[in-house]
């Protein structure tokens, strides 16, 4: 799939229109780096006055998150905790890749397949998953199993859905261009249809990915308090604002980055023509 | 100059008159969409090796219809379709088409898609990056191997179009409108181009336009289709010398009268 050209890649942001109605991290994810940065450094500074001017206890500033951010390295209790969280998160969005994607491109090109699951995932994309989470506990307990259920109930609805639509969106003039050159049916999927859905599939991926995210850190705070959930509401407990703060933001930092890195690795996988764009 | 009967032309007369043998038969070959749109009726056609004919018609008359189910894209309600003495059950390595709509891989440089035929076929990426590049250059994109389709403008990327078609060395070119979607002069040159290529490559070209100029200015024979349900109505043999001027033709007396001739049998489907 990769072309002879892996040139220099100047990555500029992916200006495509968004099919999904974009999550505020899958949105930052979008814009260019300077312009993120910018805003990053107005965001950060309208923090910072604005918690010296309120004056609020329990609205700690920017440059006191930071030190009790880098305090929390220093005594590894922030490492502990995403070790502690990244495991659910990790196999749930792990199985909703496989399954998601899976599910969705195989909906996509079968109508029988599409038939039998669309309105299982159009009723799971409706739901209020954030709602059902508790419910979860009483099936799976309260361990591992239930937060990795979390994750794959808000994860895999949106991933399967753009995958389905990314496929079914494909162009059928490409299609008939592949047939008549005597592709077969594997050549159709592989060499046309997947490379056209790429930007949709991985568009639903970064959101899905996101809602991961959420999943874990819902089920660490609704279900047992563990890893960054245990971290929010333990320091939450003794009034610890700054710590808490931290502990929240750094999730959100997270995320965004590795939304962000999704996006590089869908570039420089299947659409080589994005690079040089704009 | 000579009209042809309409429709079919006996067998024993197709053998005497023609100079070439057929390599594409239409036989008695219905089209109904979706159970009561009859896009074609009952065409008896023969193509004849080598030369250049036209699908000509307005717009819905089942052009498009006729040259997919001729690619094998698309199965008729009734009838066959010979290539080479064989009935066709589906696209084949003799016939490549050339999409109105140019069907290009954005994702893709024009290199690979005008290579994307032999890639199919699982022709080494040496080998067949040396034959796109071949006919690449050929329909006049050299240096444009690694753009990517967005990066061209609407007549180059039919070129590519047209070099992918090539590429695969059919003997059969089944064009749809392939001029369509460029401005006038880009069309104009395009014709000229199509007729200097004749000259390089043997193939036996179907060519599908809604435009009389266009058809009478390229083709050796025209195939006149009408609407409501798509049939045909009239074979034009056409002579028209191609001299080495382009120009000369479109002034030529015996073109402008064939334009009108056909413009003024046309003219009755037109409410
Ligand atoms: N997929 C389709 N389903 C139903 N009707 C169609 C379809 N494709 C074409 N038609 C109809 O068949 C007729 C011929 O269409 P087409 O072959 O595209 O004509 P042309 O290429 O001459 O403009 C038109 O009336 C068109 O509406
Ligand atoms: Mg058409």
């Amino acid at each position: 799939m990769l072309s002879a050209n892996t040139t220099a890649q100047k990555l500029t942001g992916d200006s495509q229109p968004q099919h999904a109605a974009p999550g505020l991290m899958a949105r930052i994810g979008d814009r260019p780096v300077l312009w993120r940065v910018l805003s990053l450094a107005l965001f950060c500074a309208v923090w910072e006055v604005g918690a010296r001017a309120s004056g609020n206890f329990a609205f700690p500033s920017f440059s006191q998150t930071l030190f009790a951010f880098l305090e929390m390295i220093g005594d590894g209790s922030l490492f502990w905790a995403y070790g502690r969280t990244l495991e659910p998160l990790v196999i749930g969005v792990t199985f909703s890749l496989l399954v998601g994607i899976g599910t969705g491109v195989a909906m996509g090109l079968r109508r029988d397949v599409e038939w039998l699951t669309l309105p299982v995932f159009i009723v799971m994309q409706a739901a209020p998953m954030a709602a059902l989470i508790p419910l979860v506990t009483f099936v799976y307990g309260i361990g591992l199993a239930s937060k990795v259920v979390a994750v794959v109930m808000l994860s895999l609805p949106v991933i399967a859905m753009n995958s389905y639509k990314a496929v079914r969106n494909t162009s059928p003039s490409l299609t008939a261009m592949c047939h008549s050159f005597q592709g077969s049916r594997w050549q159709q999927i592989s060499k046309v249809i997947l490379p056209e859905a790429s930007p949709m599939i991985f568009a639903g991926v970064r959101l899905g990915v996101a809602e991961g995210f959420s999943g874990v850190v819902l089920a660490e705070l609704l279900i047992t308090p563990t890893g960054i959930g245990d971290l929010i509401t333990y320091h939450r407990s003794i009034a610890n604002f700054d710590s808490m703060y931290a502990v929240i933001v750094s999730i959100v930092v997270f995320a965004v980055v590795t939304v962000t890195l999704l996006q590089l690795l869908e570039t420089a996988l299947f659409r080589p023509d994005k690079r040089r764009s704009k | 100059m000579t009209m042809a009967e309409p429709i079919v032309a006996a067998p024993e007369r197709r053998a005497a008159s023609d100079v070439a043998a057929p390599i594409v038969e239409v036989r008695g070959v219905h089209k109904i969409y979706n159970g009561d749109v009859v896009a074609l009726k009952d065409i008896n056609l023969s193509f004849e090796e080598g030369r250049l004919t036209s699908l000509l018609g307005p717009s819905g008359c089942g052009k498009t219809t006729l040259l997919k189910i001729i690619a094998g894209l698309l199965e008729p309600t009734a009838g066959e379709v010979m290539v080479k003495g064989r009935k066709i059950t589906g696209p084949g390595p003799e016939r490549a088409f050339v999409f109105q709509d140019f069907a290009l891989m954005p994702w893709a440089t024009v290199l690979r898609n005008a290579a994307f035929g032999l890639e199919l076929r699982g022709v080494p990426a040496k080998e067949r990056n040396e034959t796109a590049r071949h006919y690449v250059e050929e329909v006049g994109l050299k240096g444009f191997e690694e753009k990517y389709p967005h990066e061209l403008s609407g007549g180059m990327r039919q070129r590519v179009g047209l070099a992918r078609a090539l590429a695969v060395n059919a003997d059969v070119l089944l064009m749809d409108e392939p001029f369509s979607a460029v401005d006038e002069q880009t069309r104009r040159k395009f014709q000229e181009d199509l007729i200097r290529l004749r000259e390089v490559e043997n193939k036996t070209f179907l060519f599908v336009t809604h435009s009389i100029e266009e058809a009478v200015y390229v083709s050796d024979r025209i195939i006149l289709l009408s609407p409501r349900p798509g049939r045909v109505n009239n074979v034009i043999d056409l002579d028209i010398r191609r001299g080495d001027d382009p120009e000369a033709i479109r002034r030529d007396p015996n073109y402008l009268d064939t334009v009108e001739e056909i413009w003024r049998g046309i003219k009755q489907y037109l409410d």
